[in-house]
């Protein structure tokens, strides 16, 4: 016998034959079918009972209802919150996109302390009594004013909290990043006298006339206000979109009216000056006796500086047709017009804002149907009366450093000495959003010791000496009061539907733990077991029925009673403002719903959505006229050069931008470690420097001067 | 003739001596051939047949032993603990909370698993890591409630009777795919004598053609 090539192919074929014939290929085939239809690494979420908890989102000012899916206790899904007063079942991307904050590659997870260029890690025990070091060492001093505090808003509790932290220490210096509601607060005190906000009610109007305020671009309570723009056509409803680019807002109204950047003020008082010699002011029910502080004057005075032929050549709009507007705008029988470019938060001026409001006050639409409402300012929350000893005594009766936030970064980048010792912000990036974030973080350099409240590792918190974690809203219990110009008062809740990912804590446990350890009458102050216990407490009043019900709807509708309006402010003609620098165009920021220009930064999800009209890769891309952009390739490369910075930019051609304008969004250009966002364009602010409007102290920088040249 | 059927006809007699009858060597040559491929078809048939099955599953023991008797004659049926929710939703397999509506962190009886189950999980609070004998790939959507309620069957149709087990079989793994040998099987050929002999997609499309006239479709469970 003799083994021989054939023996080895029988060997082969019986081999094969015998594979053939067992399981094992039917087996592997199902198995690898299985395998390639569900890969192993990835990801399955876990099964378990569906559940859904009730809260409010507080990702912006909107404050909508929102409910959230959860599965086996882990949200999974956030859906519009249906009859709740602000948005009724409504929900905008942001607030769909809400769960990926839990997980944002650039959250805070655990306390963490500067150690040179770095973070490191520690406890919440430590960061409390590194920071109760460093406040008590300001206290021995007999400085406590040298204490400052900046958050995101004045309202709620939260807020409040940081208020009584300083009254307790003794120092007056808090401050409140510009918003709509602060604009909207600080132009009702100019008007109507303090305590009270101004709501507009857009579900009724039959006429709203916009002074570039984004409707449906994230301006005040955004998806009211989407609703409300929805039905516009149903109630007959018109709106006027006055602004020096078509964007959605104005692509969506009756009429878009082109104006040039930064006049809008002028038009509104020319928009005065027609009403008021048309005598089309005191109709509507309206009392002018109600007028008081030198109507005549201003009367006076628009009919001298705001005619509408000197009117029609500031802002670029014949004079025919702003008298045609003002017309039809005081014989419309519920209108109402509305102040704030963009999302009404950031470079607005308190003489557009007050200028605007006006013509409401002129047409007597004033807490009439439609109209615009004069609010009083919340006052649910009751807080045991502060406790002050004799250091807080001394702070308390200094003046305070700053009349304004923007006042106080210029105070702190003019000089190397530090005006402040420590520095305390909350929920706020203003080295980000504000114009020109290098002066912000230089000022911000010149603080010894900055302790940020965050959620995320954002160019603000990276300047921090320390940072408190702090819960994302999914995490957190808070009070949340209705704002940013909407019409009713609702007092929401937002309640945690997840315990907390990472050792993060609600800001308002942060600062009892820190008042506790610094002991003496600031604990007095404080003397509460926990947040929830302190909320519980000072909303005594609506306690049961906003715990219960998630919200409180405190007025709705119209409010009783005629407010007086004070002319004394807008009589003295305080100057428009005007863009910085020497070029012939003029950069504006756009606002974009899917982008934010403040806390937090956008999610990846609403990055995803960004068109490539305004990103394309990392390139950001600008809007320009193709008149104005003579020379250059649509889609091309440009340099955009501003008296502040310049940057690498590609060009959109756009008819519907104004000759002589560029636009560019707001809210890329992130720095910070998080790939999904940051290193993405440009940010806008970085182009554009600082105009600070005098006694507002806003920074009202509308947009700068620039040119454009081959990359 | 071409010159393929020349070479074919005069050419090498490696082939022809099949046919031909020729040398007698080669004839050896073939029967040698003949008892290699028998020896390798048998050694691979009855590999693939015994040794493959070991090979391809991994045995794994559940957290601890869970005797169905003892907690039906207690506790009552299936529904007690593998309950359909509101929702229609089905519980699965019981969570530590359902567990401790009568389990505390004290034993209830004297068996050695309770007491790994109190002092393990009860006591810290640890969900049993259970191995799911009848776990579906994730493609895979099943309502409990329209087999349950709608079509009334029982469970035994599909799970057996695991009710009447006092103890826990070894969970074995597909290396592969990671789920159960119950999905394909304990016969590696796929044979069943029970209807809860295998959960594959044959088995619910044979199933639904008996009962409804119809397979169903792709979408009905591959959502």
């Amino acid at each position: 016998m003799k083994v021989d090539r054939r023996s080895f192919l029988g060997l082969g074929l019986g081999a094969v034959a015998g594979v053939v014939v067992s399981p094992v290929g039917l087996k592997l085939t199902d198995d690898s079918s299985i395998w390639t239809q569900n890969w192993p690494w990835t990801p399955v979420p876990v099964d378990g009972e569906i559940s859904y908890d009730n809260s409010v989102c507080n990702l912006c000012p909107g404050n909508c209802g929102i409910s959230v899916r959860k599965i086996a206790g882990r949200p999974v899904k956030i859906e519009g919150l249906a009859e709740y007063p602000i948005n009724d079942g409504g929900v905008c991307l942001h607030g769909i996109a809400g769960l990926q904050y839990l997980y944002d590659p650039a959250r805070v997870k655990t306390p963490l302390k500067k150690n040179g260029d770095k973070f490191e890690k520690i406890s919440w025990k430590e960061a409390i009594a590194l920071t109760a070091g460093k406040l008590a060492d300001i206290r021995t001093s007999n400085a406590p004013q040298k204490l400052a505090c900046v958050t995101d808003k004045s309202q709620g509790s939260v807020a409040k909290l940081f208020e009584r932290f300083l009254t307790a220490f003794g120092s007056p210096n808090l401050y409140t990043m510009p918003s709509l509601e602060s604009n909207l607060e600080m132009t009702a005190q100019t008007l109507h006298g303090a305590g009270n906000t101004i709501g507009f009610d857009l579900d009724n109007s039959d006429f709203v006339l916009s002074f570039g305020a984004g409707l449906i671009e994230g301006w005040g309570t955004p998806v009211s206000c989407f609703k409300a723009n929805a039905s516009r056509k149903e109630r007959n409803a018109k709106l006027y979109q006055i602004e020096p680019r078509l964007s959605n807002t104005a692509a969506n109204a009756d009429k878009w009216i082109p104006i040039n950047p930064g006049t809008e003020s002028d038009l509104a008082l020319g928009l005065c000056a027609v009403i008021i010699k048309k005598n089309l002011f005191s109709g509507n029910n309206y009392d002018t006796g109600n007028f008081k502080g030198g109507f005549n004057k201003f009367a006076i005075m628009v009919q001298k500086e705001y005619a509408p032929e000197k009117v029609a050549q500031i802002c670029g709009i014949k004079a025919a047709e702003i008298e045609k507007i003002a017309v039809m705008f005081a014989r419309s029988k519920m209108p109402v017009a509305i102040p704030g470019k963009g999302r009404g938060n950031i470079g607005q001026s308190l003489k557009e804002f007050s200028a605007v409001h006006t013509l409401n006050c002129l047409v007597g639409n004033l807490n009439q149907k439609g109209g615009a409402f004069i609010m009083p300012q919340n006052d649910y929350l009751s807080f045991p009366e502060a406790v002050m000893d004799d250091v807080a005594e001394i702070g308390a009766g200094q003046e305070k450093l700053a009349g304004s936030i923007n006042d106080l970064v210029a105070k702190l980048a003019a000089t190397d000495k530090p005006v402040v010792d420590a520095l305390f912000v909350y929920n706020a990036n203003p080295c980000y959003s504000f114009s020109d974030p290098k002066r912000v973080k230089k000022a911000f350099k010149q603080v010894p010791f900055v302790v940020s409240f965050s959620s995320f590792l954002d160019e603000t918190a990276m300047e921090a000496d320390v940072i408190f974690p702090i819960n994302t809203f999914l995490e957190k219990m808070e009070d949340v009061p209705s704002q940013a110009g909407f019409a009713k008062n609702v007092i929401g809740l937002t309640r945690p539907v997840i315990k907390p990912v990472f050792d993060t804590k609600d800001p308002g446990d942060a600062l009892i733990l820190l008042a506790q350890a610094l002991g003496g009458t600031i604990a007095e102050n404080f003397e509460w077991t926990s947040y929830a216990q302190c909320l519980e407490g000072i909303t005594a009043d609506i306690w049961d029925s906003l715990s219960e019900k998630g919200h409180v709807l405190v007025s709705e509708g119209a409010p009783d009673g005629t407010v007086y309006v004070d002319f004394t402010f807008l009589s003295t003609n305080p100057s428009t403002i005007q863009a910085d620098g020497d070029f012939e165009l003029t950069l504006i920021p756009i606002d974009n719903m899917r982008l934010t220009g403040t806390v937090p930064a956008v999610s990846p999800f609403a990055m995803k959505t960004v068109s490539d009209k305004v990103l394309t890769g990392t390139d950001i891309v600008v809007e320009i006229n193709p008149g104005t952009a003579k020379g250059f390739k649509d889609g091309g490369d440009a340099l955009l050069t501003t008296p502040v910075g310049t940057a690498k930019v590609k060009v959109n051609f756009n008819d519907g931008i104004m000759p002589g304008v560029i636009g560019m969004v707001r809210g890329l250009g992130h720095t910070f470690d998080n790939k999904f966002v940051s290193n993405k364009g440009v940010n806008v602010n970085d182009l554009i420097g600082p105009v600070i409007e005098s006694g507002s102290g806003l920074d009202a920088a509308f947009g700068i001067k620039a040119k454009i040249s081959k990359a | 003739m071409s010159k393929i059927e020349n070479k074919d006809e005069n050419g090498s007699m490696d082939g022809a001596g099949e046919g031909t009858g020729g040398d007698p060597k080669d004839d050896k040559g073939l029967g040698l051939g003949v008892i290699f491929f028998l020896v390798a078809f048998l050694v691979c048939f009855l590999s693939g047949w015994l040794l493959f099955p070991k090979l391809l599953y991994s045995k794994r023991e559940q957290p601890f032993n869970f005797d169905h008797v003892l907690h039906t004659q207690e506790a009552g049926d299936c529904e007690t603990c593998h309950f359909l929710r509101e929702d229609g939703t089905f519980s699965g397999m019981p969570n530590l909370e359902s567990c401790m509506e009568c389990h505390t962190d004290e034993p209830m009886g004297e068996t050695e698993d309770e007491a790994i189950f109190a002092s393990e999980y009860v006591a810290k609070e640890k969900e049993v890591p259970w191995f799911v004998y009848s776990k579906q790939p994730d493609c895979v959507f099943f309502s409990h409630a329209a087999h349950i309620n709608a079509a009334g069957m029982d469970c035994k149709s599909c799970h057996g009777p695991i009710g009447e087990s006092t103890t826990s079989k070894p969970y074995e793994e597909n290396r592969i795919t990671g789920y159960s040998r119950d999905i394909w099987g304990q016969n590696i050929w796929g044979i069943k004598k029970h209807s809860w002999d295998r959960m594959k997609m044959d088995d619910c499309a044979a199933c639904h053609k008996e009962e409804t006239g119809h397979q169903g479709y792709c979408f009905q469970c591959h959502k």
